[in-house]
């Protein structure tokens, strides 16, 4: 990578977020099969050190993921990959890149040293330097004690988890993991998503994280992308958004709501009714909550209970299966 | 990423080259065919043809060990281009045996147990991947073929001297082409039918019946339109031609055949003769070209549902 250009009296790291090429960039990217669109002019460009990929089953999440690997041609419009094209720089781009499939996926009759090994070397890696971080990654995987074990006397939950050491065998800048914790039971699920934070924490790879999961998504990744019938629904960066002070307010009332929540209006919130009893406030610029408690004391209203509440993933993903306009 | 750091840690060593990289795959799947006691011990019996081999050549060049056995010089069988051609031919027999047992299973494993995205998301191409697994059966199949046949021709040049060498320069070619076409052919056979079949046993039968089925119908079409145009639709009757062709030894009529009366009279006589030997070279080009068509279809990461 070329180094970036320094531009006097700027920071050197907001030079570097300037001129480093986006993880994924995406240009117009559309895939078929035969004549069924499945992506459709996907546009917009991926920062983030953990990008989740959200959508219903169907909405083209693993042939986005299959296309930027290489393995489906686009049909119309490309994508870049750290600033490398997909159609032109295949090979360059699938040096940089870890995956881990959905499907279970081995090479039979091997045991896991083996396996990681010969993913290791068929990535570049020399034979001994193979071995030995076939070692290493499986002992990071947590399955350093089966490690001569054969792959198919594995479980469910070490099979995602030797998935999981090939797909960092060779130390890649970028890692896909498609739908890793699928199947596994509540302690694995939260081994596998403790490892793939520590890879995310650790700054050496990027991380893309095809989920059904909303929790899974998360807690790992700050930045999301939302397909819907291969259409980018939602793009949203968690990160800013847990930091941004759009703060939800979540209220249970005692009373006469309908005057209260008039009144609320009056003052310029935004308000939505969950049930009889509860409210979600939009906090407003130079509303404090006192504010509210007067109102609810105008209107004899009883607040029995207020909380704060982000806007939780769920919240973003239900608005976008709903409305689908994209947000890049 | 050291065992010990428990951390995640990029490579940042040397990569080994490229153009090496296919070699890895029959790197590894020889180190697990060779596992097999029971596969080694009949590669080792490949080998007891040629063993008889240098021996005849042995013995015509070593007069006291032909007083020993008390045998004559002339009995012996000569060491020529039909003496090469004849071991040819029967170690291109073992190497089918060989191809049987080693190269089904080597696409279908991968297909079954979808191992193809595992090799295809890294620097790795589709390409590569075929010759890797076709250089499973090439290095296996060569070592009981061309490679000792030739050592054996050198071992002859040498006890026979220079000038035999030189005048039978020619048979250095018709011993690699004749055994190199045979095994190209055996791997993309069985690559094909490893691709297209997930199940290594039915594999193997299809691969066995490609062979039996066709030479059975050849021959029946032969023998009753009079004919030796049904050997285009076996493979062993190709490579035979092939081979002959190569060796010197091809003769397009095969036989006369006199068609008699009731009366027993000769009506008219048939002789038949062999298709000419550019079909035979157009018959392998073609299954090699549909071979590898098939090859390019069905190994991909992903078969797409359309």
């Amino acid at each position: 990578m070329a180094l970036p250009i320094s531009v006097p009296g700027e920071p050197i790291k907001a030079q570097m977020a300037l001129v480093e090429p986006p993880v994924i960039d995406l240009h117009g990217l559309s895939v078929s099969f035969g004549r069924r669109q499945i992506l459709k002019n996907l546009r917009g460009d991926l920062r983030g050190k953990a990008i989740g990929l959200l959508g219903p089953n169907g909405a083209g999440k693993t042939t986005l993921i299959h296309t930027l690997l290489g393995f489906h041609p686009a049909t119309s419009g490309t994508a870049q990959i750290f600033g490398l094209d997909i159609s032109d720089e295949a090979k360059q781009i699938r040096a940089l890149i870890g995956y881990m499939p959905e499907r279970d996926s081995f090479i039979a009759k091997m045991n896991a040293v083996h396996f990681v090994r010969l993913m290791g070397e068929l990535s570049g890696l020399p034979p001994e330097a193979a071995l030995e971080r076939a070692h290493e990654a499986l002992f990071y995987v947590g399955l350093g004690e089966a490690r001569y074990r054969r792959l198919d006397s594995y479980s469910l939950g070490m099979k995602q988890l030797a998935k999981l050491a090939q797909a960092i065998v060779h130390g890649p800048k970028l890692i896909f993991l498609d739908e890793p914790t699928n199947g596994l039971d509540p302690p694995a699920r939260l081994r596998m998503i403790k490892l793939i934070r520590e890879i995310r924490d650790s700054g050496q790879a990027h991380i893309v994280l095809s989920s059904h999961l909303l929790l899974d998504v998360e807690e790992c990744c700050d930045e999301i992308l939302i397909l819907r019938d291969g259409q980018i629904a939602v793009y949203c960066n968690l990160e800013e958004e847990r930091k941004s002070n759009r703060k939800f307010l979540m209220l249970e009332t005692r009373g006469d709501q309908e005057k209260f929540v008039e009144a609320l209006a009056k003052l310029g919130c935004e308000y939505a009714i969950s049930s009889a009893n509860r409210l979600k406030i939009v906090l407003q610029e130079g509303i404090e909550v006192r504010d509210l408690y007067r109102l609810a004391d105008q209107e004899q209203v009883q607040l029995r209970r207020l909380s704060y509440k982000r806007d939780s993933l769920e919240d973003i993903f239900l608005k976008a299966m709903e409305n689908g306009n994209g947000g890049l | 990423m050291a065992v010990y750091e428990q951390t995640y840690k990029r490579y940042a060593g040397a990569l080994t080259p490229e153009w090496s990289r296919f070699l890895i795959i029959p790197r590894h799947t020889l180190r697990g065919v060779f596992n097999s006691k029971l596969f080694t011990a009949f590669f080792v019996v490949c080998f007891l043809p040629l063993l008889v081999e240098a021996v005849l050549i042995y013995l015509r060049h070593n007069v006291t060990a032909v007083a020993i056995m008390n045998l004559n010089v002339r009995e012996l069988v000569p060491v020529d281009g039909s003496f090469f051609q004849t071991f040819v031919n029967i170690q291109g027999g073992f190497a089918f045996i060989l191809a049987l047992l080693v190269g089904p299973p080597l696409v279908s494993r991968d297909l079954r147990n979808n191992a193809l995205p595992l090799y295809l998301c890294r620097p790795f191409s589709r390409t590569e991947y075929v010759m890797g697994k076709m250089s499973v059966l090439l290095i296996l199949l060569s070592a009981i073929t061309w490679i000792p046949q030739l050592l054996l021709f050198l071992l002859q040049s040498y006890l026979e001297g220079f000038s035999w060498f030189k005048t039978n320069l020619w048979m250095v070619s018709a011993i690699f082409i004749g055994s190199a076409v045979w095994i190209l052919l055996l791997a993309l056979l069985s690559q094909t039918l490893s691709a297209l079949v997930k199940w290594r046993i039915v594999a193997s039968g299809a691969m066995l019946g490609l062979f039996l089925i066709p030479s059975v119908f050849g021959e029946f079409f032969n023998q009753v339109f009079l004919t030796r145009w049904g050997n285009l639709i076996s493979m062993g009757a190709l490579i035979k031609s092939v081979t002959a062709g190569l060796f010197g030894t091809f003769e397009r009529t095969y036989a006369t055949v006199a068609i008699r009366g009731f009366d027993d009279n000769v009506i008219r006589e048939v002789v038949v003769t062999e298709p000419p030997l550019w079909c035979s070279w157009a018959v392998l080009f073609f299954i090699c070209a549909v071979c590898l068509a098939i090859l390019h279809w069905k190994v991909k990461a992903y078969e797409v549902v359309r």
